[in-house]
């Protein structure tokens, strides 16, 4: 029984992290149509800005202890990280899209955005590994033998956390009902004089800001940083959030945990080569049962 | 008129520009010898460290005149190719080396995983092929033209076992290691035969994972659940960094035991205490060492501010089993295809060779019998010597 618990908190875990990138996903194509492939990318450099952030704030300059600069590191990550991301929709995406180019093409250059993020990172910084500094003081608590370490509990509940505020944002308030607007029709609602291009702005701040805070958290789960960490989490994460129904902030929630518990389940009863072959035959099926994914609604073009 | 005249002058750059390309190739008074190096990707260090000590090998060979093969003196020429620690960039980095760069020899990969692969293709085109680190026994079986410099993993396996066994008076062991490296998986297959060969206890969990994983907590519950005395993990530094960790999380206090794979400095930067007073095998130990391997540690050491690992050591050692091979072959032929014959029937040539790594004999497959020695992790993130076990 405790083999089965201990197995759920892995899951959850790792599923946290596919949940908070694969958010991130969902919110910029809700709005924009666009399939941000540069999002993995951007967790990447969340983890290394978490990282120089960090070094930063330990360091003889100014020498604050571990947990202070934890949680200085929250805010400052997710804001540089989130400066990053309107970067990114300032210099690539909003050109395309003052252009009127065809959504193809946008996509093509997100993919591109992510590999010169990656390779720009291996440029600067090299291929060398980065070791992340321990902020948390782990504690290990033992259970009726389930172990259960502080940081797995925030990181758990970072990812609770962030999805009842994206929820809360998009569903309750005037931006989120803004947001929902663009995504319905983006030419109307600049005629009701709302600044389209703020509120895509808005979106890559909050997408690209959890992004940042999932980087930060997985930098210190797993404390070993390289120029490649993001990409195939980012593509695993899309895969979650196509499942769980894009667009949607719930189906991105339950998505990715979705991942990581198939995951983590094939991993306990199976080797672990059959890891991605099961898991994403799993959710192959979800998709025939149910191509809009788990929370999506059927689109219909307009003419 | 004008256009002519630009066309000429065209024409003469172009001249220009290729007669100084085929001048090197006309130049016989160079040996041109390859690297199949990672430079980028898993194991960067590992690419690092075994380029630095080339240059030192390079500098001191060219500095004192060249390398004298039969009465005549050549300077050495070294080009480093990256495989970014990748399977099909390893046999690409090969395949240019030996058809755009016509190096005569290739010293390389490091890695299993990129050196089975790599040798086949070296063999395949008849160009001989030293790995200084790879321990697979595939890299060299049934390939005449591939040889290595560091021991098998038959050997190592055993030997991990016999010390886990003795050391933490171990009677179950459990195996995590990573399914898509030819290294880590051939060496947990060894092992775990070795272990239930010694009639102990059985091998209680035996888990894989993939390179690009980063969470293995759901492997390391089953194994703990096991409850083995030790847990055996072949893998690449970077990896165990992380399985170190994600095991004490889960609550396991007992002993873990490396392979040759650990022992790399950046083991203690990335896993840090966590590691501390775990032991691993490998090919030689830093701290404590005398003769020919201390002078070349304090060299090392001075030059680039680090101790040498042991890829590093073991890449030493290949250029100097090359040397010795393009000496035995007497003479240096213009042309790289006749060339390459004579440096590996040279190399073939080479019954025992003394090295940095230590003394070793070559069987008739080109692998050396050396000895081994098993190293711990100590309270200051040292590779301290334990136990040298020879075969």
């Amino acid at each position: 029984m405790d083999f089965i618990i201990q197995n759920i908190i892995n899951a959850l875990q790792w599923g946290s992290f596919y949940a908070l990138i694969a958010l991130g996903y969902t919110l910029v194509y809700g709005v924009l149509r666009l399939i941000n492939f540069a999002h993995g990318d951007i967790f990447m450099v969340g983890a290394y800005i978490a990282f120089f952030v960090a070094g930063f704030m330990l360091g003889p300059a100014l020498g604050l202890s571990p947990m202070v600069t934890f949680l200085l590191a929250v805010p400052l990550t997710m804001f540089l990280t989130a400066c990053v991301g309107v970067t990114l929709e300032r210099v690539a995406y909003r050109p395309l899209r003052r252009k009127g180019a065809h959504r193809l093409y946008v996509v093509i250059t997100a993919l591109m955005c992510g590999l010169i993020l990656e390779y720009s990172n291996l440029a600067v910084l090299g291929a060398s590994r980065l070791k992340f500094p321990e902020l948390v003081h782990k504690t290990i608590w033992d259970i009726g033998g389930v172990t259960v370490t502080n940081l797995k509990v925030i990181v758990i509940f970072a990812a609770i956390a962030v999805f009842v505020i994206l929820n809360f944002i998009v569903t309750k308030t005037k931006i989120g009902m803004a947001m929902r607007g663009i995504s319905y029709d983006k030419f109307a609602i600049p005629l009701m004089g709302i600044p389209i291009d703020q509120i895509i702005v808005f979106t890559f701040i909050l997408g690209s800001g959890f992004a940042g805070l999932a980087g930060l958290l997985f930098a210190m789960s797993y404390p070993v940083l390289e120029p490649f960490m993001g990409m195939l989490i980012g593509w695993k994460a899309f895969i979650a959030a196509v499942v769980g129904g894009i667009g949607d902030i719930r189906g991105a929630f339950y998505g990715g945990f979705l991942l990581g518990f198939i995951e983590v389940g094939v991993v306990t009863v199976f080797p672990s080569t059959y890891r991605d072959l099961f898991a994403f035959t799993i959710l192959l099926i979800i998709l025939w049962m149910k191509p809009t994914g788990l929370f999506g609604m059927p689109q219909s073009t307009k003419i | 008129m004008k256009l002519s005249l630009h066309k000429t002058g065209l024409l003469a750059l172009a001249f220009v520009l290729s007669f100084l390309m085929i001048v090197p190739a006309f130049a016989a008074d160079t040996i041109k010898i390859g690297f199949n190096l990672p430079l980028t990707g898993d194991i960067p260090e590992v690419g690092d460290g075994s380029k630095k000590a080339a240059e030192m090998y390079l500098k001191d060979i060219n500095d004192a005149g060249g390398l004298e093969v039969g009465g005549k003196k050549y300077q050495l020429e070294f080009v480093y190719m990256d495989n970014e620690s990748k399977a099909e960039s390893a046999v690409n980095a090969a395949l240019k080396l030996i058809e755009q760069e016509n190096v005569v020899a290739i010293i390389g990969p490091n890695s299993s995983k990129q050196a089975v692969p790599a040798g086949g293709t070296c063999n395949d085109n008849r160009c001989p092929m030293i790995t200084p680190w790879s321990t697979n026994p595939d890299t060299t079986k049934d390939r005449p033209w591939v040889f290595r410099a560091a021991f098998l993993d038959p050997f190592q396996g055993p030997v991990a076992a016999d010390f886990a066994s003795e050391k933490f008076g171990a009677k179950t062991a459990a195996v995590l290691f990573d399914v898509s490296n030819d290294y880590s998986k051939g060496l947990a297959e060894i092992f775990k035969a070795a272990w239930e060969k010694k009639g102990l206890g059985p091998v209680v969990a035996f888990e894989s994972h993939g390179t690009k994983d980063q969470d293995f907590s759901a492997q390391l519950t089953t194994i703990i659940k096991a409850n083995p005395d030790f847990i055996f993990v072949p893998d690449n530094y970077n990896q165990v960094a992380l399985i170190v960790q994600q095991a004490r999380d889960l609550g396991y206090q007992g002993p873990f035991m490396g392979s040759d794979a650990w022992g790399t400095p950046d083991l203690i930067k990335l896993c840090g205490e966590q590691c501390y007073g775990n032991y691993f095998s490998t090919h030689y130990a830093a701290a404590g060492a005398t003769g020919a391997t201390k002078v070349f540690i304090d060299r090392y050491e001075k030059t680039y501010g680090s101790t040498p690992a042991d890829y590093a050591a073991l890449t030493w050692d290949s250029i100097g089993l090359l040397v010795q091979g393009i000496q035995n072959a007497g003479k240096v032929d213009s042309n790289p295809r006749k060339e390459r014959q004579l440096i590996r029937d040279g190399l073939a040539a080479i019954k025992s060779f003394d090295g940095i790594t230590g003394k070793s004999k070559f069987d008739a497959q080109g692998d050396p019998i050396k000895c081994a020695v098993v190293v711990k992790i100590s309270d200051q993130g040292e590779f301290v010597f334990e136990q040298s076990v020879c075969p």
